[in-house]
């Protein structure tokens, strides 16, 4: 069980603000891959995922019980 | 409140000055971030932010300790507002204190770059005929993380 966040762009084109995902484990790169195949034009080249509150590498691993964001392009300031 | 910190009400710049102000800091420089009616001859009506709270504030923190490795002796607080954002209102501000004033201003401006680049944050343009989420991510930075 893996829960995500969906922020800005995202929570819209998603409609939640976040969701959890039936999975044990699995990659960033497949995380994303899921992302876009469930939410057409979500974009993965440009989004950034955290884990933990931490930005994380497309090959970092997402286990059970980790916490992820979806991370569109920042604009704060 | 908290030196390094996401509100959703009005930023009183006076607290952040007190905060870091000390008997030993010559030199105390505030940068606000207010919102902007025109453009590139586009009129704004207003900004809608939101933000990952927990790891912005964390960021926002990190920031912070970047800042007094780069420049010893500051002393920092950042606070960015979400919601709703009407003109002139503050998004962000930046109160850096040190004993000399080249340390204040480079590292207060050293923290408005980093923001933009690395806290989770995202602002919305609401216009007359139209609104858009901002970004200027072009692509996934699979060479390091972000936050380095």
């Amino acid at each position: 069980m893996i829960k995500v966040h969906y922020f800005a762009r995202l929570r819209e084109l998603t409609g939640k603000s976040e969701e959890i995902i039936d999975q044990e484990s699995l990659t960033v790169q497949q995380l994303l891959d899921w992302a876009e195949d469930t939410y057409p034009g979500f974009g993965k080249d440009m989004i950034h995922v955290a884990v933990n509150e931490e930005y994380a590498l497309k090959e970092d691993v997402v286990e059970s019980g980790d916490v992820c964001a979806f991370i569109p392009p920042v604009s704060g300031g | 409140m908290k030196p390094f910190e996401i509100v959703e009400t009005p930023i009183d710049t006076q607290k952040y000055a007190d905060y870091v102000l000390h008997a030993g800091a010559g030199a105390v420089t505030i940068f606000t971030g207010n919102v902007r009616e025109w453009t590139h001859g586009v009129r704004t009506l207003y900004l809608a932010y939101e933000a990952y709270i927990p790891m912005a504030e964390k960021k926002l923190a990190e920031i912070g300790a970047e800042m007094e490795e780069k420049w010893p002796g500051v002393k920092v607080a950042i606070v960015h507002r979400i919601g709703e954002l009407q003109i002139s209102d503050i998004a962000v501000l930046i109160a850096v204190s040190s004993s000399h004033r080249k340390a204040a201003y480079e590292a207060n401006e050293y923290a408005i770059e980093r923001i933009k680049e690395v806290v989770p944050i995202w602002k919305k343009e609401i216009w007359e005929d139209g609104e858009e989420w901002i970004g200027a991510q072009k692509r996934y930075p699979g060479e390091g993380k972000l936050s380095n």
